[in-house]
């Protein structure tokens, strides 16, 4: 049964505001949402005045700044800065994203920052993911075949080498998971737009011959049935990708294998 | 390990409904289901009232009293247009089960279709239930 509130350990309070450096005149509030396991306290959301006349144009570059300048315990995970890792996804101006590609010129206001949604939080912005990537190993994300491997790569036709744009390029962010309602509710049983995607990729493949089995295993009340076509991962995913729509065509697969 | 000895979780839950922005795809959805859950109610009511037609005149009376009531036509009209919403909505679903549709743009564009389309069709049978009275 869905749980709309947040459990006690996780409800939020006020936290530390920290005033911008002498002599900052263009300032921007970031309202930070924070947690440590070592406090023992509930969640907080914590103000930091960020000089803008010295800051990069991204989410990600202020969040830096911020840990170099003015709080070195801010706890978030970032790589590439380019949008091609998916390491600091984040919950930013209330939709998930990536903070490296987001500008801070796009938000209105305060710039509220808070880890993806409905998660277990390790620390700060840091969300456990071990269960969305335990879902992912579920799904068998690899190329699966009978037939004896040939003398050379196995081939496909630009036709069916088409089929994997718009799935290939997903970079396993988590932001449409953790965008989907139906995913908050029901995560323990239900895969969610991303590992959903993920399996499409490998059904949608022409050298894969586990298609059969695939479906099999998605063949349940819960795993694919979940998805409601709410369309919040589609909305919110920073590659501007098509989860939703890769979960409607394995759910015309199911219906045409029958 | 049983679940009763497993050291609880003190990692606190992320914030989700408390923060994450209302917008046209997830506020859609939630009222499909709400018009769902409202037209069974309605229902019930349609059953009050076809049992108080059997019933005789004065149970019959009673229904037109409260129907014709405030609150009565409130909800009447809420009922009107949760059955065209969830009609309307349920449409946009086929089309998408068809895989059609599910582009973001396509999305929104259907989406206002049917909040349009819903909406207009409540005020024109509330305009023909008054015109026919």
């Amino acid at each position: 049964m869905a749980e709309f509130a947040l459990p006690a350990n996780s409800k939020i309070k006020t936290g530390t505001t920290h005033p911008a450096p002498a002599g900052a005149t263009n300032l921007r509030a970031f309202k930070v949402y924070r947690w440590s396991p070592d406090s023992g306290d509930n969640p907080s959301v914590d103000t930091y005045q960020v000089d803008m006349g010295s800051c990069g144009p991204m989410v990600l570059d202020a969040l830096i700044k911020i840990k170099n300048e003015m709080d070195p315990t801010l706890t978030f995970r970032r790589s590439c800065r380019e949008g091609v890792c998916g390491s600091c996804a984040m919950n930013i101006d209330g939709t998930n994203t990536l903070a490296c590609t987001k500008f801070i010129d796009e938000v209105k206001g305060d710039v509220k920052v808070y880890p993806l949604p409905h998660m277990p939080v390790v620390k700060d912005l840091v969300p456990d993911l071990n269960l969305v990537y335990a879902q992912l190993a579920s799904i068998e994300p690899w190329l699966k075949s009978q037939t004896p491997p040939p003398d050379r790569e196995r081939l496909q036709s630009p036709q069916e080498r088409a089929k994997l744009d718009g799935l290939w390029e997903c970079i396993l962010c988590f932001c449409c998971t953790t965008s989907c309602p139906s995913y908050w509710w029901n995560g323990e049983r239900y895969l969610g737009p991303a590992v959903l995607l993920q399996a499409y990729r490998w059904i949608a493949d022409s050298r894969d011959e586990a298609t059969g089995e695939r479906l099999d295993a998605l063949q349940d009340p819960f795993r694919l049935y979940r998805c409601h076509t709410i369309m919040n991962c589609t909305k919110t995913c920073p590659k501007s990708l098509n989860p939703a729509k890769a979960i409607a065509e394995i759910k015309k697969l199911m219906v045409a294998r029958q | 390990m049983s679940s009763a000895d497993r050291p609880v979780s003190k990692r606190p839950l992320s914030p989700h409904l408390q923060v994450y922005r209302i917008q046209l795809t997830s506020l859609l959805s939630i009222t499909h289901r709400a018009t769902g859950i409202a037209l069974t109610l309605g229902a019930l009511y349609l059953v009050w009232w076809i049992v108080a037609i059997a019933a005789g005149p004065d149970a019959y009376a009673t229904v037109s009293s409260f129907s014709g009531s405030i609150v009565g036509r409130l909800m009447l009209l809420g009922w009107t247009f949760s059955l065209f919403y969830h009609l309307a909505n349920g449409i946009r679903h086929l089309v998408w089960d068809a895989g059609r549709g599910l582009d973001l743009k396509t999305t929104y564009m259907s989406g206002w279709l049917v909040v349009l389309s819903a909406s207009a069709l409540t005020v024109i049978a509330w305009i023909a239930a008054y015109a026919l009275r």
